[in-house]
């Protein structure tokens, strides 16, 4: 399939390891005088170490090396610069002379073509668009259903919970068909006498997809908050003489901080990463940081695959960042932590 | 201004149901074209059973299912006593390091995973999906076992050290019922998240294995045809039915 070798520092690390392991074992055994009960952790510390903390340095060390395994910052700099590998293949003596005549890197084709860099700062937007949309769409949906007067909240609330339990993938499908040229929509509007649209494989149909996926995420972090929320607070607000929006601005809003800002996360964090949302509605046109590293790992050529580590552990440092955000935002998880 | 509120909720639920409605209203159309109804008809639940493919795929997947739940309850639960027995330190450790899996996005363990499996030069496949699915089965599993454990007496199981049971005697006849009701909902949820899972699976096997949610994702990256849509809400169902049975589960023993 490949021609990847496997180094061989690395069979010396990973026997190392094991022994380390044993060694360790051993000794705690040695020292208790016999079996303790910590030790039934030992199979599991084993398979973390395998399938948990080795392949997160793998990240790293594919990332920092070229496919014959050597330290190279390329990776870093083909994201970067994503003409970086044409500027190379050119001897840069002779681009200069290039340029000198005048010529301009389009015209040599090295124009910047949106991959990288450019993908990643599409893909936040995209993921800033849907967490404002659902934030907007779901906030006062939360806020209704919190509601002490709204007898039926409680019970509507379980309908919110009910999707985050479905499948993306299925979901998503699901609103692919509907989308379809000759799905229920374009068949409404033909009957109305407007006519087939073509609703899929746009900008509009990945942002709506994310929006239906993740909207859910939003609503039910707000909701737990506001409706944990001392309604006293705000009764008082209004018997000292605050009307409904001053006591939405000054009292609600704040106090439900927490809860958006772990809706935010929630809603941010998949929609940065996804890739078949936008695969399956966006029909390959649209192009996600979450496409890219697909596209990359489907890819047979080996640098391909160094590359995409790199942009994996970019994503990596921005999930980490962002809980390290939410955890300082909301470090009682008052939001509600969901699985 | 009531009234006003209920329609806008209404219009929100109806934004996140109607596709899924729709999508398991379609599977029962007897004609090819979603264009027009053409009566009630089982037809494309049938064809499902005669593709050679799909039956395969089923077959994949609930048997990675099944061995995922098993080994990882094993692991997991046997984790969760030690790690429940450890002092502060190293406890704090184990369980950030549990946590990863499960703050990680998909993708990421996803791919990996399968930067291990192109270091160690295994070859992608059934093997290979299965041990991605325990990875990310265990800590699940952990999460379930440990409110049992702190529930339990913490001086049984020395109680019966001192009346000279062996470690393991007492982790059969003194740990293990005490926590059984926490086993089986994580074994339970284990199985469910195994069937559910697409990313990391996607990424852990060969396009020769497929399970159900790759296999659905390769076809439809081609256009959706109507057995498509049969599978899709048949899974559907089956997993949102398994999903609210181990919460439910779930509530009533944290009550």
């Amino acid at each position: 399939m490949t021609d990847f070798q496997v180094p061989v520092w690395g069979y010396w690390v990973m026997g190392a390891g094991l022994a380390a392991f044993l060694t360790l074992v051993g000794m705690y055994v040695k020292k208790n005088r016999g079996f303790k009960r910590p030790l039934f952790a030992s199979p599991y510390v084993l398979w973390l170490a395998l399938f948990t903390v080795i392949p997160c340095l793998l990240v790293a060390y594919f990332s920092f090396t070229d496919p014959a395994g050597n330290f190279t910052l390329d990776n870093f700099k083909n994201f970067w610069d994503s003409n970086y590998n044409a500027r190379k293949a050119i001897d840069p003596k002779e681009l200069e002379s290039y340029l000198a005549m005048g010529l301009s890197l389009e015209d040599l084709g090295l124009a910047r073509n949106a991959i990288n860099i450019d993908t990643l700062v599409f893909s936040l937007w995209m993921a800033f668009l849907c967490t404002a949309i659902c934030l907007l769409l779901g906030y006062p949906a939360a806020h209704i259903m919190a509601d002490r007067e709204f007898k039926l909240g409680p019970t509507l609330v379980i309908l919110f919970i009910v999707p985050m339990w479905m499948n993306f993938l299925l979901r998503t499908i699901a609103m692919m068909s509907l989308l379809e040229d000759n799905g229920l929509i374009n068949n409404v509007l033909e009957m109305m006498g407007v006519g087939r649209q073509k609703l899929l494989n746009n900008l509009a149909a990945v942002q709506l997809g994310m929006v239906y996926n993740f909207l859910p995420f939003m609503v039910f972090p707000i909701y737990n908050v506001l409706n944990k929320m001392d309604y006293k607070l705000s009764e008082a607000a209004m018997d000292l003489g605050c009307d409904k929006w001053h006591t939405f601005y000054k009292v609600t809003l704040p106090l439900s901080v927490p809860g958006v800002v772990s809706g935010i996360t929630m809603v941010f964090m998949p929609a940065v990463t996804t890739f078949y949302i936008s695969r399956l509605l966006g029909g390959g046109k649209v192009q996600l940081f979450g496409d890219l590293i697909e596209a990359k790992f489907l890819s047979t050529s080996l640098n391909e695959w160094n590359v995409g580590s790199a942009l994996s552990l970019i994503m990596m440092i921005l999930i980490l960042a962002s809980l390290g955000l939410l955890r300082k935002a909301d470090p009682e998880g008052e939001g509600g932590g969901i699985v | 201004m009531k009234t006003l509120k209920r329609i806008y909720l209404g219009l929100i639920l109806l934004f996140l149901y109607i596709p899924i409605v729709v999508l398991i209203i379609q599977s029962f159309n007897a004609g090819e074209s979603r264009a027009k109804w053409e009566g009630f008809s089982l037809i494309w639940y049938g064809k499902l059973f005669d593709d050679p493919n799909i039956m395969n795929a089923l077959w994949i997947t609930v048997s990675i299912a099944v061995l995922a739940a098993l080994f990882s309850t094993v692991l997991g639960t046997l984790a969760a006593i030690g790690i429940h027995a450890m002092r502060k330190r190293p406890q704090a450790l184990m369980l950030t390091l549990n946590n990863i899996p499960m703050t990680m996005p998909d993708i990421v363990t996803g791919i990996s995973l399968m930067l291990l499996f192109i270091f160690t030069q295994v070859e992608r496949g059934y093997v290979t999906m299965l041990l991605a699915h325990i990875t990310f089965d265990v800590p699940y599993v952990i999460l379930s076992v440990m409110p049992k454990l702190q529930q339990m007496n913490k001086n049984s199981y020395e109680a019966a050290l001192d009346l000279g049971a062996t470690p393991m005697y007492a982790l059969f006849h003194v740990i293990l019922p005490e926590v059984m009701p926490g086993v089986i909902t994580g074994a339970m949820l284990a199985f469910t998240l195994s069937l559910d899972d697409f990313t990391i699976s996607y990424f852990t096997t060969s396009p020769l294995v497929q399970n159900l949610s790759t296999l659905i994702y390769s076809q439809a990256r081609k256009g959706i045809k109507p057995t498509m849509n049969a599978l899709s809400a048949l899974m559907f169902v089956v997993l949102l039915v398994l999903l609210l049975l181990v919460n439910k589960r779930t509530d009533s023993q944290e009550k």
